[in-house]
């Protein structure tokens, strides 16, 4: 302990910049991981407890050595590059994986020449697939069956034109539709979602963020809740009788 | 390690706690007589041999004012003379703090009564910092931490706010100085002498940039830094204490912009400061070494000290 304070002095400033935490090695350790961390790596075996404290040569408790596994379980989780490879190999294996980004499909076109894109729907029990065609009048067609009959009901007719609405392409596009499963409303919501996908590919990267804040492109989480035991329903519970 | 580091360059009158180590409590026996006058102080003196020999064949000092007067008195009391000798005021300006959200404070219940001086006012529930007290504070604080830096102190920046730890550890480590952003023991400013080992030297500044600590406390290094008389520099929340730090600095403490603000801002005038006493330094040393009588001498005497 004394000799390491002797050899942390310069010229009556410590050494090292983590020296007044007390346990400097440790801390710098944890610190340039932390680098690597903002810097996108990842890491697996890792070294025992002994195997750590004969490299750092410095005792470490219980605590710290699971906080350093935990920063290196954290870091497993990131994707990986190679350059950080050779420092990461002291402490564990490299493992790779693949960051997965959500990218816009470009535009298809069919024997006419005419434009389409494709976008795939859920809501609730409901899947729907649509498939948008430039250059249209702004039919839209459920099943083979046209919209006006599919959905009798004005606000599931809303639904499905929410998308041009909010574009201002509303009789710029045909639609066709196929949906299956749910009721009426969660079929218009998955339609919905199916159209707003498809039209990504029409329209510019601000306008698809503003479908995004809008609301548009988000899979609407909601399912039925499930029935307890001691209730009647996932909320109700049974009459309550004073005696 | 010969010679007396001071901190207490702009305390004029306020003397260190305990002498530390033997070497240290010989010079600090001498200048018990002096209390009454005001020190100046001997901090930053430079160990080399020609240095070494000065310093031994010096007498015992009776008194400040009867001393000859000494080159390195003059980089040293320089800097005092003015108010701001590093142009400090040039790093910042109010529209850079507006823009990194350094105003925006904690909600009206969070507030810390001893805050309320700082405080502009109360939108919507929450708290505004008034930027020109903050400006004030600022400047106050960064010429201090300036003349620190000048005289060779040594300055441990402090803060225990985890999304930050990173920041400011490379911060400290970019301008040559030190943090402390782990857990803090009890006795490390207290009972360093046992934690360490004997002749420790201590941080001369403690800068926090977040006065509390996880669980929404007042640091405790703060009160260990009242209690060893070092000086403290601290960015105060509306939710803190302001009272036992030296110089305060209203400000946001939890936006990434007014942190990276803070940091950048304290790493530029430790630089500038380290590298003005360089200059000085340097400055000094050509003006000793030229001889008084015409240029091409001079030139020769030039060539020779930049051979050294």
């Amino acid at each position: 302990m004394q000799d390491r304070f002797m050899e942390s002095y310069l010229y009556g400033r410590p050494f090292h910049f983590l020296f007044y935490t007390g346990k400097q090695s440790y801390y710098s350790l944890m610190h340039n991981i932390c680098d690597i961390f903002n810097r996108n790596l990842i890491g697996s075996r890792w070294l025992t407890k002994t195997e750590l404290e004969g490299m750092l040569l410095e005792k470490l408790s219980d605590d710290d050595y699971s906080r350093f596994i935990r920063l290196l379980e954290k870091l497993m989780t990131l994707p990986c590059g190679d350059i950080e490879e050779n420092y990461i190999k002291k402490f564990s294996k490299e493992i790779a994986v693949q960051l997965q980004k959500v990218s816009i499909e470009p535009l298809k076109y069919d024997e006419q020449g005419v434009a389409f894109s494709t976008g795939e729907g859920v809501r609730k029990t409901s899947r729907a697939t649509a498939v948008v065609y430039d250059n249209g009048t702004g039919k839209i067609t459920v099943n083979g069956i046209d919209m006006l009959r599919y959905f009798p009901v004005l606000q599931d007719r809303e639904q499905l034109l929410f998308p041009f609405q909010f574009l201002g392409r509303v009789g710029k596009h045909d639609t066709v539709c196929t949906v299956s499963g749910g009721g009426r409303s969660s079929q218009a919501g998955a339609i919905r979602l199916a159209t707003a996908k498809a039209l990504r590919s029409f329209v510019t990267e601000k306008e698809v963020e503003f479908m995004r804040q809008a609301g548009l492109l988000t899979v609407d989480p909601r399912v039925k809740e499930r029935k307890k035991p001691g209730q009647e329903g996932a909320r109700r519970k049974f009459t309550w009788k004073k005696r | 390690m010969r010679g007396r580091r001071g901190r207490a360059a702009a305390l004029p009158g306020s003397s260190r706690g305990r002498g530390g180590s033997g070497r240290f409590r010989s010079s600090s026996s001498s200048s018990g007589t002096e209390m009454a006058v005001p020190r100046i102080l001997r901090a930053g003196e430079r160990v080399g041999p020609c240095r070494a020999a000065r310093s031994r064949a010096r007498p015992a000092r009776p008194a400040a004012l009867q001393r000859p007067p000494h080159p390195e008195d003059k980089l040293l009391t320089e800097p005092l003379r003015h108010p701001d000798f590093f142009n400090v005021k040039e790093l910042f300006s109010l529209k850079d703090l507006f823009d990194a959200r350094v105003h925006l404070g904690h909600k009206k219940g969070c507030r810390h009564q001893f805050m309320e001086p700082y405080i502009f006012g109360c939108r919507l529930d929450q708290d505004i910092i008034d930027l020109d007290q903050t400006m004030q504070h600022l400047q106050l604080a960064l010429n201090f931490t300036a003349h620190i830096a000048y005289r060779k102190g040594i300055i441990l920046f402090v803060s225990r706010n985890r999304q930050f730890c990173h920041l400011v550890e490379t911060t400290a480590r970019e301008c040559g100085e030190y943090a402390h952003t782990r857990y803090w023991q009890g006795g490390l400013l207290t009972n360093a002498h046992i934690q360490f080992g004997p002749g420790i030297r201590l941080p001369d500044l403690l800068i926090f940039l977040s006065s509390l600590n996880n669980v929404f406390e007042p640091h405790v290094a703060i009160r260990d830094a009242a209690k060893m008389n070092i000086p403290t520099v601290g960015v105060v929340d509306t939710n803190c204490n302001p009272c036992l730090i030296t110089y305060p600095i209203p400000g946001n403490d939890d936006s990434p912009t007014a942190m990276e603000l803070y940091c950048k801002l304290f790493k530029m005038t430790i630089i500038r400061a380290k590298n003005k006493r360089k200059q000085t330094e340097v400055f000094q040393d050509l003006q000793r070494l030229a001889p008084p009588w015409g240029p091409p001498a001079q030139q020769g005497a030039l060539e020779g000290a930049n051979a050294q």
